[in-house]
């Protein structure tokens, strides 16, 4: 009975917060629409890179550049031969994915730190390549500028903060129900399984090479699209913008929020893009702060902020609604 | 023919000991010549074994005889220096673990490796991996199929728990039940991918008398399913009362094999193993 009331009140908090995110572009002005227009692109690289880092336990710590790959296909695509910036959505995410399954596939073996050092270089050697201006279609150090806004020929054209606003959250959402969807099924289970113990899961009749290599593109994917967006919406890419310290900052995400935690990530996401703005008084002191603030988490809410809760509510509902 | 008759023959010592005169037909698990070198160690030395169809062999042998290399080359954990193994006639050799569970070999850890932080429900469901790939697009849009699926599992699940008597554990985090329940939790993780061959390495160890002899009725009471049994163990008296066929290890090789009470009174194994014992005893 109080699980049942536990849930009602769970989803009713949850239809808030979606009624709150359609209300807000509405109240606020252009400068916090985009504040949290930035809020959004974190919690769609966030997801992302919870695929890879929260659900299998892979550290990657070279998750902006398959953002970069997605910013840039996006940019030179756009600015090259004029498609579309929409109907290169698809062809950012497949960038990004394809080039994560090659990049990927013959370092996927690799335990903890070393898919650790492996993704560092593989985020620094995209970035440098950006910068080098290969063929001359990156633009250097200054990157590629000009490139439209999101728009399907003339007819749909994303051009206020408030649209642009809703395209990253309705993004957002769907990627939301996707990754549940996910998480309940057996492939959710399996990416578990490998976080937990490769070995057994592997004598489980998992195909954890598979798994693994799964969700690096499928989180490349995602994040192709977060820099198809990102691009749009700045009209620049430069190489500055997909460094380490942004990897960094992506990995705090999952942290703070929990790992596999959906909601830990939205939360996340928020602690790295909206308090920033809320606390500009102090900014010079934000980093100490920032700092402060992993360190105590980490020793009094090891878990995260909102850890992934696991069992009798999900394996109940599943249940009536098969037996009905 | 013989098989069906097997599968449904009441488990009577006798009739089971029989078969052990062997029949070569009914050898499901068989490793010829193995040979598994760790550096310069050799940890197994061309190393001949037969699992019968239908029972319950067990590998024995002191610390160190290299049992579990044994089982670890079977599921293929590791990749065997020389030497085959084969699975009904079936070279297993290049074949990675989770094809091998495919095949029909699932097994335990002689240190409990369950999923942690994940539910005993979810640990099972997992087990039946290989029986059910996951698609990405099915399991995204959440389609009819995946429902079915994932009910299907649920409810092959839910029997495995119940037939180890942790249904009611179902919600708990697998790290916070008690040992003795968690080694059930992993049998019957191993069990729900419906294998043919069941791989225990040492399920007794840690248990106490009571529950080790609950081990023994449950384990005997998974042959009328058609279940082949192999374990390790330590524990004489598990070997001793369970057991249908055995095989003594000692230094990498076969130092002998045979019925339980042949081996009792085997003047080698008392040399290697139970001997020992008794020195350590005195």
């Amino acid at each position: 009975m109080k699980e049942h009331q536990n849930k009602v009140w769970e989803r009713g908090f949850f239809i808030f917060i979606i009624i709150v995110f359609i209300l807000l572009p509405f109240i606020l002005n252009d400068y916090w629409i985009d504040v949290f227009f930035f809020f959004g692109i974190y919690a769609l690289l966030g997801l992302s890179l919870n695929i890879v880092l929260g659900e299998v336990g892979l550290f990657d710590l070279g998750h902006m550049g398959f953002m970069a790959i997605g910013a840039y296909t996006t940019a030179i695509l756009n600015t090259r031969l004029g498609i579309p910036v929409f109907l290169l959505i698809p062809v950012s995410a497949l960038a990004a994915a394809g080039f994560a399954w090659l990049v990927c596939s013959p370092i996927i073996h690799l335990r903890g730190d070393y898919l650790c050092i492996v993704t560092i270089g593989m985020g620094e050697i995209i970035r440098m390549t950006l910068v080098n201006n290969p063929f001359g279609i990156t633009g250097g150090p200054n990157g590629v500028f000009g490139i439209d806004f999101l728009s399907l020929g003339s007819s749909l054209v994303v051009d206020t903060p408030r649209e642009s606003y809703f395209v990253i959250w309705i993004i957002v959402g769907l990627s939301i129900i996707a990754l549940i969807n996910l998480q309940h099924s057996c492939i959710g289970r399996a990416w578990n399984c490998i976080r937990e113990d490769e070995i057994a899961a592997e004598s489980n009749g998992i195909d954890v090479r598979y798994y693994k290599l799964l969700a690096f593109v499928l989180g490349a994917g995602m994040a192709g699209i977060a820099g198809n967006i990102y691009a749009s919406k700045l009209m620049i890419v430069s190489p500055e913008s997909f460094n380490f310290m942004e990897s960094c900052l992506l990995f705090c995400i999952i942290l703070i929020g929990g790992m596999g935690s959906i909601p830990g990530v939205l939360i996340g996401s928020a602690a790295i893009s909206l308090f920033p703005e809320l606390f500009r008084a102090f900014a010079q002191y934000r980093m100490l702060i920032f700092g402060v603030a992993m360190i105590l988490m980490m020793i009094f809410r090891p878990g995260g902020l909102w850890p992934r809760k696991r069992g009798a509510v999900e394996f109940k509902s599943i249940w009536l609604k098969a037996t009905r | 023919m013989s098989k069906e008759d097997k599968y449904n023959s009441p488990i009577k010592d006798n009739a089971i000991k029989k078969s052990s005169k062997g029949n070569e037909n009914k050898v499901i698990l068989q490793s010829i010549q193995l040979t598994k070198k760790f550096g310069g160690l050799v940890a197994v030395n061309n190393f001949d074994l037969k699992v019968y169809k239908g029972e319950i062999s067990s590998l024995i042998g002191p610390n160190g005889a290299g049992k579990t290399t044994v089982f670890n080359v079977v599921t293929g954990i590791y990749q065997a220096d020389d030497g085959k193994v084969l699975l009904k006639g079936e070279d297993l050799a290049g074949k990675k673990p989770h094809q091998i569970v495919q095949k029909g070999i699932a097994r335990t850890f002689q240190n409990i490796r369950l999923f942690n932080n994940m539910t005993c429900l979810e640990n099972v469901m997992a087990g039946q991996h290989c029986r059910n790939q996951g698609r990405l697009v099915s399991s995204i849009f959440k389609t009819p199929i995946h429902r079915k699926e994932e009910f299907n599992i649920q409810e092959i699940a839910k029997r495995r728990l119940q037939q180890v008597g942790l249904w009611k554990y179902r919600d708990e985090l697998a790290k916070n039940i008690a040992y003795g329940n968690q080694r059930m939790l992993e049998i019957a993780r191993a069990l729900s991918s419906n294998p043919e061959l069941l791989i225990l390495d040492e399920p007794s160890s840690g248990l106490n008398d009571k529950e080790s002899e609950d081990l023994v009725i449950f384990l005997k009471s998974l042959l009328p399913e058609g279940l082949t049994i192999l374990l390790i163990e330590h524990d004489m008296n598990v070997v001793m009362g369970i057991s249908d066929w055995v095989t003594v290890m000692d230094g990498g090789k076969k130092i002998a094999e045979g019925k339980p009470e042949e081996i009792y009174h085997n003047p080698l194994v008392i040399e290697a193993y139970l001997g020992k014992e008794e020195e350590e005893e005195n």
